[in-house]
């Protein structure tokens, strides 16, 4: 298992529903804890690609593996399944539940996992909210609340970590430390993440850069990926 | 465990932060249930204690002979007792007496005495036999000894000992009270004395009302009844007390059944409420929920939490509408007591049971209707793609199937096929079906209408250059058209059924007021205190009022009871003098009716009510026979006349041709017509001074259309009640949605005070919105209204009731009630936008949902 790549790209295809082609014939494998940022311009269909690595859409053509298993040929329940053990999600928007607190906001991936719900508090201290586990996310600031979805994505020791524009609603210095505090996390959880950016100052936190173009995916700089 | 524990946390998280909705959707459910189930209880009740009231009075009689009319000779009793296979009969006589000290209650001041033979009682209905003080029992024979049941006595403020005068026609009797009857049944207001003594007393000697038969062992039942059917002349009945229960059921189903369903369009409107409730919380959720399922959770585990959610509120509502239930039919019963005002169970005082098999359904109905509002949006959060969904503004996207016009119309053209079928079990479920049809089929089409009125306004208005709040009003409206729909939903639903209902109830209204001054044509009515069928004016009597001066006219009016069916309720017979050449003189005529020439000489010409036509398919030119006398006679049906007296059929002949017939003479009533220049005033005074005058009651006609008023709205007290109740969980859907759209806008309502828009102006809007949706819902709700109430006025009455009447709509009230629905619902969206616009600006704009 341990040269078992995290995922596995061969051959994705997707189009709209309006028919435009946004992905053609894509391939890529992403090595267990190794973590890249993936650019490009609006709609070259980076997020597009996030939900179909998510399983929260299907390709159109080619097959998506992880860690092993294939997800694209799995049912919604399935993937759900593998998508709730394996991954984990760090938001734009943050999309922290209003209603829990913060301690219940991070434990929900353990509560779906059946694991024990001490690692919350242990996140939650580990991104810096140590002591206010019975927040609200209405108290906490735009910061906090990144840190909030990070403790959450990080929580149940997921295998992946996928992130869509984390820090696109944060000012330069908070938008750093939290890309540091990612960063850190993800490694010493020896996840494997990718980041979905437009910020230059953002992607250089990865290991390495992939463009997304129409073509495909391109390395931005001499890394350990592998692009076809 | 942790799945209950992650279900527990959001529905914590959500309840505590939505209060307002989930207690009014808790309020709506209970009220719904609350209705339903305590008019369940108080009709189970009276019901049942009127049953048990036939059964105490029937003993264990197998059988009992009856006549077609109220007596019967008695020389039919030896016959009987004498029959083979019977092992003792009982005659009973049964008069209805009038109690002089309680004349003031005009509703109700008879007392029922039970004649009998205490040695055949003993033995067949020892529940009747009296007790008497101890050292008198031969006070059960005394002929001036009457023995009162404990409600009686309690009625008549008697003790042992007591005299009692009661009055029959024009006769008084004073009577001793002897004793009580221990065992009648409680609350049940009877008396009992020797029969001999009844007869000699009231001057019914010779004649019976019923004798109660006890079979020999071993005698089937079913075979003698049979039997002696067919041995006895048609005039006589015999049944059983499973007869009389069905007579007492029948009698009022169509009331019961249209309270209920009433109480259903409480619940109705309430489920309405709880759906609209669950739209706008899915919706707003919708983000959250798409979340959970990034996060892991499957669409069935969001399925399951959505209806866990509502199965928790509709079990709250529920018992809570159980214990609300429970304490409006006790106290409805306290106050009304079992025929709410109805007429249909005066005589008996019937105590509240619990049922928990009754309450059970109540619940699982609750329950069910709670679920059923939940599972369309239920089933679009968890079915919704979570990408998304994930992202703001995919809510209206959600309700786009909402739009397509066509559920709706099915729903209004399957209505209007079901107002074309006939009754069922003489219930007009199918009006009902088309009602339901009409409301859902109305609140399925509004976001297609929504969407086609608006997006017109807004084309038209920005051609116009219309001001910034008009402009956003009308864009909202326009381009959210669904959530707007569902925020119509309850101005619709709730305005729609009290246009129904006040077109309804006011048609019926001024019918009955038209029709009370076409059968009250004379100027003043005499009767006798209590209408006894047998008695009244004897031919003296009747010449000497006659007599009287003053009076330029008199008709005299002999009514009784007849069974035409003994499963049924008795059917009233009035005979009277009637205009032969032109009928619709005398009575409210709906049908064109034959004339004297087309009615053949050997047939007694008889009209008939609306409801002899449905209940006994008497029409024009029918030949029937009527139970009147041994010898058999034609009659033929002449016409037809609209009765709202008399639910279960009237007939009405000509007064000569009655006596000629049955050879009777005398009369219950006389309807004077005076001289000019007579007062009512001087031949009352005048009648007053007869030998028997102080045992006459007089009536101008304006006092019997007062009380007939009276009673008409007192019957419709509890369905004003029930419809206030509609209105009331109507207007509480619009506070719920309002409010409920207007948190969903918190963040619009911050981007508006960024860039400029005063809070004042805010509020403005808000109304703007508010009023224009509701008065578009006042306008189709109006349209639906109407509509319903043409089937409730064309269909569901004349089948319910069997009478018909005409359209009339009160313009001033609808119009007074749509301005203040207008300013209450517009005045509720301000209200609800006001805490969603009052909170922190900056905040509001950095909501992540």
């Amino acid at each position: 298992m341990k040269n078992t790549p995290t995922l596995e790209l061969c051959g994705i295809s997707k189009a709209y529903a309006n028919g435009r082609q946004v992905l053609s014939d894509l391939s890529y494998t992403l090595a267990a804890g190794e973590y890249v940022a993936i650019m490009g311009e609006s709609g070259v269909g980076k997020s597009t690609l996030l939900n179909l690595i998510a399983g929260l859409d299907v390709p159109d053509a080619g097959e998506i593996w992880v860690d092993g298993v294939e997800l694209s040929a799995r049912d919604d329940d399935a993937a759900t399944s593998l998508r709730r053990r394996h991954f984990g999600f760090i938001f734009q928007a943050f999309h922290v539940l209003p209603h829990l607190t913060l301690l219940q906001n991070v434990a929900l991936p353990l509560l779906l996992n059946h694991l024990p719900l001490d690692r919350a508090k242990q996140m939650l201290s580990a991104v810096g909210l140590q002591g206010r586990e019975q927040d609200f996310p209405r108290q906490l600031s735009g910061g906090e609340l990144q840190r909030v979805a990070i403790a959450r994505a990080l929580v149940h020791r997921p295998r992946l970590i996928l992130a869509d524009e984390p820090t696109g609603n944060l000012d330069p210095d908070t938008a750093q430390e939290i890309l540091q505090l990612m960063r850190a996390e993800i490694k010493a959880n020896d996840a494997a993440g990718i980041i979905v950016t437009h910020s230059q100052a953002a992607a250089a936190t990865a290991d390495s850069i992939l463009l997304l173009t129409k073509a495909g995916l391109h390395p931005l700089n001499p890394a350990r990926s592998h692009v076809s | 465990m942790y799945r209950n524990l992650l279900s527990r946390w959001l529905l914590q998280g959500e309840w505590q932060a939505h209060r307002l909705q989930i207690v009014a959707a808790l309020i709506a459910i209970a009220l719904g249930i609350a209705m339903g189930f305590s008019i369940h209880l108080i009709n189970t009740a009276a019901v049942n204690e009127f049953s048990a009231a036939v059964k105490s009075l029937s003993g264990q009689s197998d059988l009992q002979v009856r006549a077609t009319q109220p007596t019967f000779d008695e020389m039919l009793y030896p016959l009987l007792a004498q029959h083979e296979g019977v092992a003792i009969a009982s005659p009973v006589l049964e008069i209805q007496v009038a109690v002089p000290a309680k004349l003031e209650d005009d509703r109700n001041n008879t007392l029922k005495i039970l004649g009998i033979d205490v040695y055949r009682a003993i033995t067949i209905t020892p529940d009747l036999v009296g007790v008497p003080e101890e050292g008198r029992a031969f006070d059960m024979l005394s002929d001036d000894a009457i023995f009162l049941s404990p409600a009686a006595m309690e009625w008549l403020e008697a003790k042992q000992g007591d005299r009692l005068p009661l009055r029959l026609g024009t006769k008084t009797v004073t009577l001793r009270v002897a004793g009580g009857l221990v065992r009648a049944h409680a609350g049940q207001r009877i008396a009992v004395m020797d029969i001999g003594a009844a007869q000699w007393h009231f001057d019914h000697i010779g004649v019976l009302s019923r004798i109660d038969l006890k079979l020999k062992q071993g005698i089937h039942h079913r075979g003698f009844k049979a039997a002696l059917e067919k041995e006895l002349p048609a005039q006589y009945l015999v049944t059983e007390t499973i007869d009389q229960e069905r007579r007492v059921h029948n009698m009022s189903r169509a009331y019961r059944i249209n309270l209920n369903v009433l109480a259903l369009v409480a619940l109705f409107t309430g489920a309405f409420l709880v759906f609209s409730t669950q739209v706008l919380s899915t919706l707003r959720r919708r983000p959250q929920f798409a979340l959970l399922r990034v996060l892991g959770l499957t669409r069935n585990q969001i399925l399951l939490q959505i209806l866990r959610e509502s199965s928790l509120l509709g079990i709250l509502g529920s018992l809570l509408g159980l214990g609300l239930g429970y304490a409006l039919a006790a106290t409805a019963l306290h106050i009304y007591g079992g025929d709410l005002g109805g007429g249909f169970f005066s005589e008996i005082k019937p105590s509240i049971q619990l049922s928990p098999l009754a309450a059970v359904l109540f619940l699982v109905l609750g329950i069910g209707v709670t679920l059923l509002g939940s599972l369309l949006p239920a089933w679009e959060a968890a079915r919704a793609h979570p990408a998304p969904a994930l992202k703001s503004g995919s809510e209206e996207i959600a309700l786009t199937k909402l739009q397509t016009p066509w559920p709706a119309l099915i729903c209004l053209l399957l209505a209007v096929i079901l107002t074309q079928l006939p009754p069922v079990a003489e219930l007009p479920f199918f009006g009902y079906f088309a009602v339901a049809l009409l409301l859902i089929g109305g609140i399925a089409w509004m976001p297609s209408l929504t969407a086609l009125l608006f997006s017109g306004l807004f084309r038209v208005f920005n051609r116009l250059t219309a001001g910034a709040l008009t402009t956003l009003a009308l864009a909202r409206l326009a381009n959210a058209p669904q959530q707007a729909a569902i925020a119509l939903g309850g101005v619709l639903v709730s305005f729609c059924l009290m246009v129904a209902m006040a077109i309804m109830v006011a048609s019926f209204r001024i019918s009955v007021e038209d029709w009370l001054a076409h059968i009250l044509p004379a100027d003043i009515y005499v009767r006798t205190e209590v209408r006894q069928d047998a008695l009244g004016f004897t031919p003296q009597e009747q010449q000497v009022i006659a007599a009287t001066t003053g009076i330029e006219r008199i008709d005299f009016i002999r009514s009784l009871q007849i069974t035409l069916d003994p499963t049924r309720p008795t059917v009233t017979l009035i005979a009277r003098p009637i205009d032969k050449t032109d009928p619709g003189n005398t009575l409210p005529m709906t049908d064109t009716a034959l004339n004297s020439a087309e009615i053949p000489p050997e047939a007694i010409p008889i009209w008939v009510s609306e409801a002899m036509v449905d209940l006994y398919d008497y029409r024009v030119g029918k030949r029937v026979a009527l139970p009147l006398s041994e010898v058999q006679q034609d009659y033929i049906v002449a016409g037809v006349w609209r009765d709202y007296g008399r639910q279960f059929g009237a007939i009405q002949m000509q007064l000569s041709d009655y006596q000629k017939v049955t050879s009777e003479l005398q009369v219950n009533e006389a309807a004077l017509w005076l001289q000019d220049g007579v007062t009512p005033e001087q031949v009352m005074a005048a009648l007053k001074v007869l030998p028997f005058g102080d045992t006459l009651t007089f009536w101008q006609p304006n006092e019997i259309r007062a009380i007939s008023l009276k009673i008409f709205d007192r019957s419709f007290a509890v369905t004003y009640l029930l419809e206030l109740i509609a209105v009331g969980v109507g207007l509480l859907g619009v506070a719920a949605s309002f409010s409920a759209q207007a948190l969903r806008r918190v963040k619009e309502f911050g981007m508006l005070r960024h860039i400029g828009v005063t809070r004042g102006q805010i509020y403005r809007m808000l109304a703007l919105e508010g009023g224009l949706l509701t008065g578009f819902g006042i306008t189709i709700g109006f349209l639906l209204g109407g509509g319903i109430s043409l089937i409730l006025i064309f269909i569901v009455n004349p089948q319910s009731f069997h009478w018909t009447m005409q359209l009339h709509v009160p313009w001033q009230w609808l119009i007074i009630m749509a301005l203040a629905m207008l300013m209450a619902a517009a005045l509720t969206a301000l209200l609800a936008g006001r805490h969603a616009v009052a909170g922190n600006v900056i905040r509001a704009v950095k909501e992540d949902w």
